[in-house]
């Protein structure tokens, strides 16, 4: 994800080239004199993305954010008043009964569904990097859970983890073991979500590996494996090291689209059993859409926000770090 | 799972003897064989991964008759699933086209020229780093801060329950992501050739229009599929910023549909299958695309 430096090239290659002489030195003064109005042309072209920026991104959280600092309740639809509460929105939440597992389980949920999403996504990545018939077809059928609607993937799951007869558990069955209660048990209906938010995953974390495993030039391994060094040897030696970014990246996003998974959760649990599947998502919609308590929801998912952005400049500097480090 | 190339030596000759001497034809067939092997692990692994897909369209065919389970094929075929699901998901479906067609035309209206102004193939742009920054750190931001921060602007401005406010709504899901993946294509048009045009006195607007564009148009699809998959595929903002009553996507009344009656499997799991089309056919008719938007606005 580079910023910065992608728009500072061009003002490299406006100057010309640096032996390009007395022509060079003309043309540049040409365009000199329209540069800078043409340059401020340009935001004629940036307008209605910032605008629209503006309206349904800084605007919604800046609006989340007052919020959050007033009490909001049923009656304020026809009072319009929400008086201005400070922070009790914020204590309200995090004083909670509900808090402290509604934190475990989003974090069980993030780290669960991303470490297995992840392993997962890197060995099929790694297995479909190599040569063999129909790979291109096979790799992209391995999208299509990612691209169903997430509440169509719920619902088919929900129906294959259905009680007794659901086909899980009836597949359990054939291999001798008893079925279990999927979606029902407090117990494990948290784990239940995040096989199906897995299972969603794995095609996007597989693709962005696969994209990076690409961009390995072929003949380091021809190199490595003159001096002994394949499989698990080589995977360690070249693979890994130069795939860091790429992984950096995946993690980051992985963490950004898992933290937040609402339908998911949604249609297969509603949260339950007794909030055993609750997280911070799914509270804050609760909060606002179902109790009509929008000063707490918003303050939950300002939360969430805080989180989200900590989580993904610590994954940022961890890798400019290494990075420097590799020099 | 360990990578293997082609030149790797063969595991049975000695491993100090580097490029053993063996001979060629029994390595040949070996790698064939591997290739051969591989390919049947990849289809064994589709299949488990594929398995849910093939449940829901397996019990989408079994008519409402089998409460208690479904077989595991669907060797007498009932479409009374679909027949339920046409006559009450219809409307539903036509709705979510609606949005979903609205949102790609919002997308890549605002998109595109900014992907372009933001290019490295147009002029630098005052602030447009830090307008880069922004649409990052956007793609950050959960959905449900948004539907919460929306819900009190458009119950103000009336747009609850409209067709303009969740198409608008619908098209934040792709507007950053569809401005950092066209960039990062119109970053790669020369630009000499966008200097020659503005020489011979195009405007920028006309150079835009007749050369990055036309150039573009890969771009511009992918732009426009993944637009489309996350209007079709939105739930959150359906739940939120509708009331349920008179706009109604398709993703909207699967919900209250699971909630209400869970019996009737068939129709639910076929309105599944009528819901996946969208992604399956975009699936076949541009793959290419797909792979290259998932790794392109990721990554780049």
């Amino acid at each position: 994800m580079t910023t910065s430096a992608t728009t500072v090239p061009s003002s490299a290659h406006r100057a010309g080239a640096p032996g390009g002489g007395a022509q060079a030195a003309g043309r540049q003064e040409r365009r000199v004199g329209t540069g800078a109005r043409r340059r401020w042309a340009m935001w004629w072209f940036v307008l209605p993305a910032a605008l629209y920026v503006l309206a349904f991104f800084a605007v919604p959280v800046v609006n989340n954010i007052t919020t959050s600092f007033r009490e909001y309740t049923t009656a304020t639809f026809y009072t319009g008043e929400a008086p201005f509460v400070g922070l009790a929105n914020y204590v309200d939440v995090i004083s909670s009964r509900t808090f402290g597992r509604t934190t475990l389980n989003t974090a069980v949920f993030t780290v669960v569904s991303l470490a297995a999403t992840f392993v997962i996504g890197l060995a099929l990545a790694v297995f479909f990097n190599a040569h063999f018939r129909l790979n291109s077809v096979l790799r992209s059928l391995v999208l299509l859970p990612w691209l169903l609607p997430l509440i169509i993937s719920s619902a088919v799951w929900r129906r294959m983890m259905e009680g007794t007869s659901g086909v899980l558990n009836e597949l359990l069955g054939l291999v001798g073991l008893g079925a279990v209660p999927w979606l029902t048990d407090p117990a494990v209906a948290l784990y239940s979500v995040i096989i199906v938010n897995v299972w969603v995953g794995i095609p996007f974390v597989m693709v962005i590996l696969y994209g990076g495993l690409q961009e390995i030039p072929r003949d380091l391994y021809e190199a490595a494996s003159l001096d002994g060094a394949t499989g698990l040897r080589a995977f360690r030696s070249i693979t890994w090291p130069l795939l860091r970014p790429v992984v950096v990246i995946v993690l980051m996003l992985g963490f950004i689209y898992t933290v937040r998974v609402l339908d998911i959760v949604l249609a297969l649990t509603g949260g339950g059993p007794a909030g055993a599947s609750d997280t911070y998502a799914t509270q804050a919609y609760q909060l606002s859409f179902r109790d009509f308590q929008f000063g707490t929801g918003a303050a939950l998912s300002n939360i969430l926000i805080v989180v989200t952005l900590l989580v993904a400049a610590l994954q940022l500097r961890a890798n400019r770090r290494a990075n420097d480090l590799a020099g | 799972m360990t990578v293997t190339t082609p030149t790797a030596p063969a595991p049975t000759s000695a491993p100090a003897a580097g490029r053993a001497p063996a001979t060629p034809r029994p390595r040949a067939t070996r790698r064939r064989a591997l290739s051969a092997l591989r390919t049947a692990f990849g289809v064994v692994v589709v299949g488990v991964l594929l398995f849910p897909v093939y449940w829901m369209v397996n019990t989408s065919l079994q008519g409402s008759e089998n409460l208690l389970s479904t077989q595991w094929f669907p060797l007498q075929v009932d479409l009374g699933g679909y027949r339920e699901a046409i006559s009450s998901q219809l409307g539903n479906l036509g709705t979510s086209l609606v949005v979903a067609v609205g949102a790609v035309v919002v997308c890549l209206a605002v998109a595109a020229p900014a992907a372009y102004g933001l290019s490295r193939a147009a002029l630098p742009l005052p602030g447009g780093a830090v307008l880069l920054t922004l649409l990052v750190i956007t793609q950050m931001i959960p959905g449900i801060v948004i539907a919460n921060g929306l819900y009190s602007l458009y119950n103000d401005l009336g747009l609850i329950d409209s067709y303009v406010g969740l198409v608008l709504a619908d098209a934040s899901l792709g507007v950053p992501f569809c401005i950092l993946l066209m960039r990062s294509f119109m970053t790669n048009i020369p630009a000499s050739l966008i200097e020659a045009a503005k020489i011979d006195g195009a405007s920028e607007w006309r150079v835009f229009r007749s050369i990055v564009l036309p150039l573009s148009r890969n771009s511009l699809v992918t732009a426009a599929v993944f637009a489309f998959l996350f209007a079709w595929s939105d739930f959150l903002f359906a739940l939120t910023l509708t009331t349920g009553q008179q706009v109604v996507p398709i993703t909207l009344s699967m919900y209250t549909f699971i909630g209400a009656h869970t019996q009737s499997w068939a129709a639910l799991m076929a309105t599944a299958t009528i819901a996946s089309i969208p992604a399956a056919a975009l699936l076949v008719v541009a793959q290419r695309y797909i792979a290259a938007g998932v790794t392109g606005g990721a990554v780049k």
